[in-house]
């Protein structure tokens, strides 16, 4: 079954039509990456989906229900979490704040119970604690928990917004160029763990990026946008032979 | 089990602290040590933290920038004085409706303008405490510009004293539970806090409600202090007083708050006779913090015996 279903989205800024009848499915599972040149329509396309931005026309299917209307944070409820293509961590807080942060749509207590410190406030910030640790673990954050998140260097800065974005509890996981700047090491980790995540959490992952190894190596389907509009679809190898992609974009890469 | 003793450890050591210097200065003002003056400034100065503190909590830890807090302060100075005053009910329900008015009053502010971001929200602000105070003036009922006079002087030491320590704990309490930590995000990224499933506008709506229910009940305690109110008491200026301390204490620092609101209390004590330096004085002292310490007296950071226990032990 479809995790997710676009149907003829729209969008456009002013004049400028920065997406064009765009259609999509990804199943429960897969792992499909959104790939095309600078300025392509990329970003508008998870930012149409986790509704910062409102579409002009068409639908976002998410479990059977349209998600065009509803605000970020319901989005997130509903169980989709992204990444930034430009870092957005909460910078002046520690790296373990901006996890906890992260699980606040399901806080064990309530307000008064907050400001009154009864103990099941005590139970519940235990238990924030003990569950923000858990992620920072599996991403070898662990000790770096008490430090502000400005401080760490980008690499890291990288991995903690997925780890900030699982803490959400998503079934369908967006990330908006995650090896943007990392050097070709520090991407092949980064390929590693987005396996492991997605066995671990039993996540479907939609991914932008420019790494073409990344994409090939770890993507099982591909959509190619360029200009707003998809020019293909398929597996990596056929995107790869694909005329009309290595026109507008792989070029002498592949070629 | 270590770190739940040292809790408990740490609570009863901060709530003796409170306790002896309650019972101190208590002592003080029935031994008739503390006179008159003295008097006025400490209740200005409990007054004056309550007003900080809660002012803090908006334009500190959620980062919306408003300037009506005076307004506030007059809707619960009003309802109180209307409350204890006219219709002769007690003190405690005319401080109950101070907070509840002065919250509704947030809350019908907050809606509409919570949308708004920076100089925008800065400026309905600023608009909202004008308005408030050109109704009051053209208020019969509340005597206008003449103000309300002879109001009984209810607001005593252990009132002054109880209800800024419930300030500070209901504030820090608020600050360091899951829901501090999301009021706080809004302030670092609005839009990732949003996309991390906060729901921003509540928040902020939250923390302005809280914020203003607690400037209503400075406005009550000041009402029923200073035996008079007039709308002029509460314009643009006192405002104005209010975001200096927050500013001067560093924004995102309760502690800051506190110790900005006893420094400028106490400035403004010691400059009486000369109110027009003192303004100047206020204006110099912005000035050079915002050239050399632009992050306010304690920048986003908590004062507390960690603190001084680091101070004094050297480096542990």
């Amino acid at each position: 079954m479809n995790l997710m279903e676009i149907k003829n989205l729209d969008k456009s800024f002013g004049g400028l039509s920065a997406l064009l009848d765009f259609n999509f499915q990804i199943a429960e599972g897969e792992l499909v990456g959104l790939i095309g040149p600078t300025g392509a329509g990329k970003t508008t396309v998870f930012n149409l989906i986790t509704g910062v931005y409102r579409p002009d026309k068409g639908s976002v299917m998410f479990r059977g229900e349209n998600l065009v209307g509803l605000a970020p944070y319901t989005i997130c409820a509903k169980g989709i979490a992204r990444t930034f293509q430009n870092i957005r961590l909460f910078n002046d807080l520690t790296v373990l704040d901006n996890v906890k942060i992260a699980t606040h749509k399901d806080v064990p207590y309530g307000l008064i119970s907050a400001i009154l410190r009864t103990p099941a406030f005590f139970r519940g910030e235990e238990e924030i604690e003990k569950e923000a640790i858990k992620y920072l673990e599996i991403f070898n954050l662990k000790d770096k928990m008490d430090e502000l998140a400005k401080n760490l260097p980008y690499g890291e800065q990288r991995r903690i917004e997925i780890v900030r974005a699982l803490a959400t509890k998503p079934l369908l996981l967006i990330l908006d160029e995650p090896a943007a700047g990392m050097n070709p090491q520090e991407t092949q980790e980064l390929m590693e763990l987005i396996r492991y995540i997605r066995k671990e959490f039993n996540l479907t992952i939609l991914l932008i990026e420019h790494d073409m190894s990344l994409v090939m190596g770890v993507c099982e389907r591909l959509y190619v946008l360029d200009y707003g509009q998809v020019i293909a679809e398929g597996t990596p190898d056929e995107i790869r032979s694909n005329k009309r992609v290595i026109e507008a974009y792989l070029g002498e890469d592949v070629g | 089990m270590q770190k739940v003793k040292n809790n408990w450890v740490k609570i009863g050591s901060e709530a003796l602290i409170l306790a002896v210097l309650f019972i101190l200065v208590q002592y003080l003002i029935t031994a008739g040590v503390l006179n008159q003056y003295y008097q006025i400034n400490l209740s200005s100065v409990c007054i004056n933290i309550i007003l900080a503190v809660s002012l803090s909590l908006i334009n500190g830890f959620t980062g919306q920038l408003s300037l009506g807090h005076a307004g506030f302060m007059a809707v619960g100075a009003y309802v109180a004085v209307i409350i204890t005053n006219m219709l002769d009910l007690h003190f405690i329900i005319g401080i109950l409706g101070a907070c509840l008015s002065a919250g509704l009053a947030g809350f019908i502010i907050g809606v509409p303008t919570l949308r708004l971001k920076g100089d925008y929200l800065a400026i309905a602000t600023l608009a909202f405490g004008e308005i408030i105070r050109v109704v009051l003036q053209n208020i019969n009922y509340v005597n206008g510009p003449a103000g309300i006079m002879g109001i009984p002087k209810l607001t005593t030491w252990p009132w002054l004293f109880g209800t800024t320590v419930l300030t500070v704990l209901v504030i820090v309490n608020l600050i360091n539970s899951s829901y501090g930590r999301a009021i706080i995000s809004v302030r670092e990224d609005e839009t990732a806090s949003e996309l991390m499933g906060i729901n921003t506008t509540k928040y902020k709506i939250l923390a302005f409600v809280i914020g203003a229910m607690f400037a209503g009940l400075a406005g009550a305690l000041y009402a029923h202090y200073f035996y008079i109110i007039k709308p002029e008491t509460f314009n643009f200026l006192k405002s104005f007083d209010i975001l200096i301390m927050v500013v001067l204490g560093g924004l995102g620092s309760t502690t800051g708050a506190i110790i900005a609101a006893v420094f400028v209390t106490a400035l403004t004590a010691a400059l009486q006779s000369f109110p027009a330096i003192r303004m100047i004085l206020y204006a110099l002292i912005l000035i050079i913090v915002m050239i050399y310490r632009p992050q306010g007296l304690m920048g986003n950071k908590e004062l507390s015996m960690k603190t001084f226990g680091r101070i004094w032990g050297g480096s542990k």
